[in-house]
C-alpha cells in the first residue's frame, strides 16, 4: 500500500493572499519578522600609522593580514575539546592583545560538526569555546573580557557531509568588540 | 506609526503568500496491518462545501494508517438510515454520512452520523456550527470524533505542529495543522532557530534563537506574536522544556561553566540549578507526572540518558546499550521513551518501554533527530534526511505506520507536535 496524498491547498492560500485576511477563528499564529538590526560598531579611534608600521597590539593589527591577530579560528579533533599545540602561538598573540587592550572584549563561538543531536552538539561547541576561553585567560586575558558561547552545528563553515568538511566545522571562532 | 502598521500588515501578507508555496506535503509510506474498512459517504448539502469537508475527513483517517477507505456509494445524509446491505457488500464495517446546511446566523451547520454496518446501529451523531473559513478545522474535528469512537483514543487531527524551515540564508519557525496545511510563520530570521517546545496549553512556544550571535531562549505567544526572553545569561542558553503545569522551563545554561540543567519560571525569573556534573548535561524533558526530569549527560564517558527526581535525590542512568543515546522524549502516558541511538554509525529513532527496559529501533534511516510524540502517543514525529535534504517523518509506536512530510526545495527540521485541542 503506497498512496500519495497531496494535501496542498496552495491555491486556496494564494487566493486568500489576494483578497481576504485570514479568518480570526482559525487563530493564526502571530507573524513576526526578525531581521538582525545594524551591527553596532564600537571601534575606538585608530591612530593613523603607515601600513608597514602597524603596532602589533593596536586595533589595526586585528585586520592586518600579516598579523597573527587577523587569524581568528582554531580547529579541534573529533569528539575533542583540547586546544592543539599548533594553535598555542595564535592564542598567545590574542591573549597578549587582550591584556594590552583591557577595554576590548571577545566573543568566543564554539562549533561542532553535524553528526548527532543538535542540542548535544551545542554543548560540545560550548566545551570548545570554554577551552579557548581558559587558554586565553592563562595567557593574559581577563575573565570579564571574554564570553564563551556555542553555535553548535548551526553555523557550518563547510556544508558537505565529509571528513574534510567536518574538520572545518569543529571550530572555535574569536570575535572582537564591534564584530558581534 | 500608521505607515509602520501598514508595513507590518504587508510583511505578514507576503509571509503568507510565500508559505503557500512552501507547504508541507504528507506521503504515506507504511500502514497498519489490520486496517478497519470505513466508508465516508459524500455529505448532502452545499455540494462544493461538503466535498471539501469529506475529502479532508477521508485524508485524515487514511493518514492515520488505521483505516482503509471504502467507497461509500451515493451521498448519505445524517437523517437517513444507511443502506446497510449495500455497504456490507462494499466491504465497509463502519459508515459516516452527514449534511451541511446554512444556519440561521449565516454560518454552516454540519451534522454527522456514524454507524456500525455489522450491528446496524448508530455510534454517534455530533453537530458543528462553523464559518466557511473553519471548514478544514471542522473536518479535522469530525475525523477526531470518528477516530475516538472507533479506537477509544483521542484523535490528533485538530492538533498543530511546529517546525523550522531552512532555505538559503533564512530560517522560519512555522506552525501548521497536523496534516501540514494552513502553515504560518511565527518567526523569520537570518540566524538559526532550534528546539521549539509547545507550552502544555498550546498557546506558546519556547525556542532557541541565535539572532543575538549566541543561543538565547525565548517564549513566544502565538496569538499576539509577542515574545520575551526566558533565559539570556552569560554563555549559551538552550534546550527549553516546559513543566507539565506550564509554569516553569527546564533549560541548559553555561553561566557557571559547562552545559548544566536549571529551572526558570516561564517569565524568566527565579533561576535554580537542578543537577550537577563535571561534564555535559543537556536536553532536559519533564516526565508527564512532573516527578522526574530525563536528560542527556556524558558524565559516564559517553552521552547517555539519565533521570533525576524533581524533588532532589538520586540520579539514575536509563540507557546502557551502545555509546550514544540522546534526546529523551517521554510518551504522554509516561510509560515509554523515544530517543536517538547511534547504531553502527547510523543515528536512529528508538523506543524504550520504561518498565521492562525493552528497546526497539523504529526506523531504517541514518540521520534521525528530535523525536516528538503525538499527544495521543500513537505516532512519533522526527527529523531525518532523505537525499541530502532535511525532511520530517512520522512512525507509529509499533513501527508499522510511516509518513514523510517534506517541503519542496528547503530543509525541514526540529519538529514539535502540539498538545490536544480541548
Amino acid at each position: 500500500m503506497r498512496a500519495l496524498i497531496s494535501l496542498s491547498v496552495a491555491t486556496l492560500l494564494l487566493a486568500a493572499c489576494g483578497s481576504q485576511p485570514p479568518a480570526p477563528e482559525q487563530n493564526p499564529a502571530g507573524v513576526e519578522s526578525r531581521t538582525p538590526g545594524a551591527v553596532k560598531v564600537d571601534t575606538p579611534p585608530v591612530v593613523q600609522v603607515k601600513p608597514e608600521q602597524i603596532d602589533p597590539n593596536s586595533n589595526a593589527a586585528l585586520r592586518d593580514p600579516k598579523s597573527p591577530l587577523s587569524k581568528r579560528s582554531i580547529y579541534f579533533d573529533y569528539d575533542s575539546y583540547v586546544v592543539k599545540d599548533e594553535f598555542q602561538t595564535l592564542l598567545a598573540a590574542h591573549g597578549k592583545f587582550l591584556a594590552a587592550n583591557p577595554k576590548m572584549k571577545m566573543l568566543i563561538q564554539g562549533n561542532a560538526d553535524e553528526r548527532g543531536s543538535r542540542e548535544y552538539n551545542l554543548a560540545l561547541g560550548q566545551k570548545r569555546a570554554e577551552a579557548v576561553r581558559k587558554t586565553l585567560t592563562l595567557l593574559g586575558a581577563r575573565e570579564d573580557q571574554l564570553e564563551a558561547v556555542s553555535l553548535g552545528e548551526e553555523k557550518p563553515a563547510c556544508t558537505a557531509s565529509s571528513e574534510e568538511c567536518w574538520g572545518k566545522n569543529r571550530r572555535g571562532d574569536m570575535l572582537y568588540s564591534g564584530e558581534f | 506609526m500608521r505607515f509602520q502598521r501598514l508595513f507590518l500588515a504587508c510583511a505578514a501578507a507576503l509571509a503568507l503568500c510565500s508559505v503557500a508555496r512552501a507547504q508541507l506535503t504528507v506521503e504515506i509510506t507504511g500502514a497498519g496491518a489490520n486496517r478497519l474498512p470505513v466508508a465516508i459517504a459524500d455529505f448532502t448539502g452545499e455540494r462544493i462545501v461538503a466535498q471539501a469537508l469529506t475529502s479532508v475527513v477521508r485524508a485524515d483517517l487514511e493518514r492515520s494508517g488505521l483505516f482503509r477507505l471504502v467507497d461509500g456509494g451515493s451521498p448519505l445524509s445524517d437523517s437517513a438510515t444507511p443502506p446497510y446491505e449495500d455497504l456490507k457488500a462494499r466491504g465497509a464495517d463502519v459508515v459516516a454520512g452527514g449534511s451541511v446546511a446554512t444556519a440561521a446566523d449565516g454560518r454552516h451547520e454540519t451534522r454527522v452520523r456514524l454507524s456500525d454496518v455489522q450491528k446496524q446501529a448508530m455510534l454517534g451523531n455530533p453537530a458543528y456550527l462553523h464559518s466557511g473559513a473553519q471548514l478544514r478545522a471542522t473536518a479535522h474535528r469530525i475525523a477526531d470524533f470518528i477516530y475516538e469512537k472507533l479506537t477509544g483514543e483521542p484523535g490528533v487531527f485538530s492538533t498543530r505542529i511546529a517546525y523550522v524551515v531552512k532555505s538559503t540564508g533564512r530560517f522560519e519557525l512555522k506552525i501548521a495543522d497536523a496534516d501540514g496545511s494552513n502553515d504560518q510563520a511565527a518567526l523569520a530570521s537570518r540566524e538559526p532557530i532550534i528546539s521549539p517546545a509547545w507550552s502544555p496549553d498550546g498557546t506558546k512556544l519556547a525556542y532557541v534563537s541565535f539572532e543575538a550571535k549566541k543561543p538565547v531562549v525565548y517564549v513566544h505567544d502565538l496569538a499576539s506574536g509577542r515574545r520575551h526572553v526566558a533565559a539570556n545569561f552569560k554563555g549559551s542558553n538552550s534546550a527549553p522544556a516546559w513543566s507539565p503545569d506550564g509554569k516553569q522551563l527546564a533549560v541548559v545554561l553555561t553561566k557557571d561553566g559547562s552545559s548544566q540543567l536549571y529551572v526558570v519560571n516561564a517569565d524568566g525569573s527565579g533561576v535554580t540549578r537542578i543537577a550537577t556534573s563535571s561534564g555535559i548535561d543537556t536536553e532536559p524533558r519533564w516526565a508527564p507526572d512532573g516527578q522526574f526530569i530525563y536528560f542527556t549527560s556524558d558524565r559516564g564517558g559517553s552521552p547517555q540518558i539519565y533521570r533525576t527526581a524533581r524533588s532532589g535525590g538520586n540520579t539514575e542512568r536509563v540507557t546502557f546499550e551502545g555509546s550514544y543515546n540522546v534526546t529523551p522524549r517521554l510518551s504522554p502516558d509516561g510509560k515509554s521513551m523515544a530517543y536517538i541511538t547511534r547504531n553502527g554509525g547510523r543515528f536512529q529513532l528508538a523506543l524504550m518501554d520504561l518498565a521492562s527496559k525493552q528497546t526497539q529501533i523504529l526506523t531504517d534511516s541514518a540521520k534521525d533527530e528530535s523525536p516528538s510524540f503525538a499527544p495521543n502517543g500513537r505516532m512519533i514525529l522526527y527529523a531525518t534526511e532523505i537525499g541530502g535534504r532535511g525532511v520530517l517523518a512520522a512512525v507509529s509506536s509499533d513501527g508499522r505506520v510511516k509518513q514523510k512530510l517534506s517541503v519542496q526545495a528547503a530543509d525541514v527540521r526540529e519538529p514539535a507536535w502540539g498538545p490536544l485541542v480541548r
